[in-house]
């Protein structure tokens, strides 16, 4: 009765230990859709969250640059009147604290902005278009309602024809504009989140029913729900880590590519929109999330299901 | 008997706490809302006794297998098994009881992806047994059922009676405290039918309570000091009263007995 006779060590020890790691199914990775479905689902979160970083990013350029920043324009027909009142506004703003710089746009240099849209055929007297005065303030913190109105307060009395806007003002649309899609974008890597986490729930469910009679078998000797959880999580985690690769290749080549188009249309903006080191490193960390997500996801999936069998 | 009837299982499984490896108590089982294929079943199994389950096809044998290794709740009555109340068992138990059990499917079960080698290896990796301890005795088992030449044949590829021997391999190599073999010589010549009774045998003499179901009449004189249990349409008739309370023969008798008898 050699079978017999032949000690197991620690067999006793073993037998209730819930942990042995036990290759019980056939491993067959990469043989079906899912890691593609991962890796394109990676690659469109990553373009997404690109897009969304690059838009922050030229946000907060833009408001910083407009943050402290204050335009008056004098608008008066006569020229000598408008010459006037912008002196008596700009001797008047250099007296206030809290302004940290005045500065005249020159009269020439306004014309010269206008230029293109009005011509400049001899004889034409471009003195007699009423262009306003623009003078361009800085002010040493953030241009707030009560700041705006405090230099109104202080200008119209000695240049009636003022008008005192804040520039980040003007440009209120075009940052409603960038929220929206910002929001857009995280919109877009929520619904991919939930559709991965949908593949990979179909998935899991597609595979527990194929290994049904196997995953009985095991029951039967005693393994464990982990045990079983585990073998479909390793082959889901090879799967998504494949695929989130694929992802992140793809993802961050679009986001390049993207840029280079975008780099002709200026500095200004879009230079400002470039991604720093830390959104790199973010879009980076995002096929390991996918990972997370995808093995995390089987889990559950195949725990619940086996939860359901005696 | 009469105190058996006079007083409740309670009381009675608590006079006896580890005597029995397993207590039957007015057991019935139906499937679904079938009718019940199981009725009224009461016995209690031994630490290392031998019993053989007998009964036509259909009796219900497989049915009460299945309720002795847990693949199967009953619908009505009460089983304790391992000194443990088995019907309130918690789901997370379960395991740590089967791996406490050895099965022979009738149907033999074997995993159709893995090698007879990886088969008989299951129960010994589920329960965490180290690759390098497991190698040896696997390969002892699979030399002595004779397949020592085929442990790299996945199961489609061996015969009914090689498969038998696979599964009868499985079921004894993590040296269970109870093995249950649902006609397990059935599909195997008559000398090898014998061997592996021999292979039961040495295992009971180890401790392990046997149960074996089958139709065999020869298989079940070939030991005589086995207990016989019959089926009949679901109900568990006790031709060699092995099955009384006290039992004709049990492996033990405690002080509790003593006093019933
Ligand atoms: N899963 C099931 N669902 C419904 N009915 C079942 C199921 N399994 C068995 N039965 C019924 O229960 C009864 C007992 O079946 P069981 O398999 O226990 O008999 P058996 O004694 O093992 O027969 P055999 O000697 O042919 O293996 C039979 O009438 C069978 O039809
Ligand atoms: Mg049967």
């Amino acid at each position: 009765m050699t079978a017999l006779a032949s000690r197991i060590p620690g067999l006793a020890a073993w037998r209730n230990r819930a942990n042995g790691d036990v290759r019980l199914l056939p491993q067959g990775h990469l043989s079906g859709p899912m890691p593609w479905v991962i890796a394109i689902m990676i690659a469109l979160t990553i373009v997404a969250a690109g897009s969304g970083l690059a838009l922050r990013n030229a946000a907060r350029a833009a408001s910083a640059d407009l943050e402290g920043g204050v335009t008056v324009q004098i608008v008066s027909a006569a020229p000598a009147e408008r010459n006037r009142q912008a002196d008596a506004a700009v001797a008047a703003l250099k007296g206030m604290v809290g302004v940290a710089a005045v500065h005249r746009v020159a009269q020439s240099d306004l014309e010269a902005l206008v230029e293109p849209w009005l011509g400049t055929r001899p004889g034409d007297d471009i003195e007699a278009l009423p262009i306003p005065a623009l003078i361009d303030v800085r002010l040493s913190g953030p241009a707030g309602r009560d700041r705006i109105a405090a230099l109104r307060a202080r200008i119209i009395p000695v240049a009636p024809a003022a008008r005192v806007d804040a520039q980040a003002g003007w440009l209120a649309p075009v940052f409603a504009a960038i929220g929206a899609l910002q929001w857009l974008a995280g919109g877009l890597i929520a619904l991919l989140a939930l559709a991965t986490v949908a593949s990979v729930l179909l998935a899991s469910r597609n595979a527990l029913g194929n290994h049904r009679e196997t995953i009985e078998i095991v029951h039967m000797l005693g393994g464990t729900d982990r045990q079983i959880a585990r073998v479909f999580q390793r082959g889901m985690a090879v799967d998504a880590a494949a695929g989130g690769m694929a992802g992140l290749l793809l993802g961050l080549a679009t986001i390049f590519m993207l840029g280079r188009q975008f780099a002709p249309l200026g500095s200004g903006m879009m230079g400002a929109a470039a991604l720093g080191w830390s959104d790199w490193l973010l879009l980076a960390a995002i096929p390991m999330l996918g990972v997370a997500l995808a093995v995390l996801t089987a889990r559950l999936t195949v725990l619940a299901a086996l939860r359901k069998m005696l | 008997m009469l105190r058996r009837e006079s007083t409740g299982p309670a009381f009675r499984l608590m006079s006896k706490p580890d005597a029995e490896i397993v207590q039957f108590d007015n057991v019935g089982l139906r499937y679904g809302t079938g009718k019940e294929v199981l009725t009224d079943i009461s016995f209690t199994l031994y630490p290392g006794s031998f019993y053989f389950l007998t009964g036509a096809s259909g009796a219900g044998k497989t049915s009460l297998l299945k309720l002795l290794y847990l693949s199967q709740r009953p619908s009505r009555g009460l089983i304790r098994m391992f000194g443990t109340d088995a019907i309130t068992l918690p789901r997370e138990r379960l395991p740590g009881f089967r791996r406490r059990i050895g099965v022979v499917f009738q149907d033999f079960r074997l995993v159709p992806h893995l090698s007879a080698f990886d088969n008989v290896a299951l129960p010994l990796r589920v329960a965490g047994v180290s690759e390098r301890e497991i190698a040896r005795p696997v390969a002892d088992m699979l030399d002595w059922v004779g397949l020592g030449d085929r442990r790299h044949a996945r199961p489609a590829t061996l015969s009914g009676g090689e498969q038998q021997r696979v599964a009868i391999a499985r079921a004894v190599i993590a040296r269970p405290d109870m093995l249950v073999a649902d006609e397990p010589t059935g599909n195997v010549d008559p000398e090898m039918a014998l061997k592996l009774l021999r292979l039961f045998e040495s295992l009971n003499r180890l401790g392990t309570t046997v149960v074996v179901a089958t139709h065999d009449l020869h298989l079940i004189r070939d030991v005589p000091e086995s207990l016989i249990m019959r089926l009949d349409k679901g109900r568990l008739a006790d031709p060699t009263g092995a099955l009384r309370y006290p039992p004709r023969r049990a492996a033990s008798p405690s002080p509790a007995e003593a006093t019933a008898r």
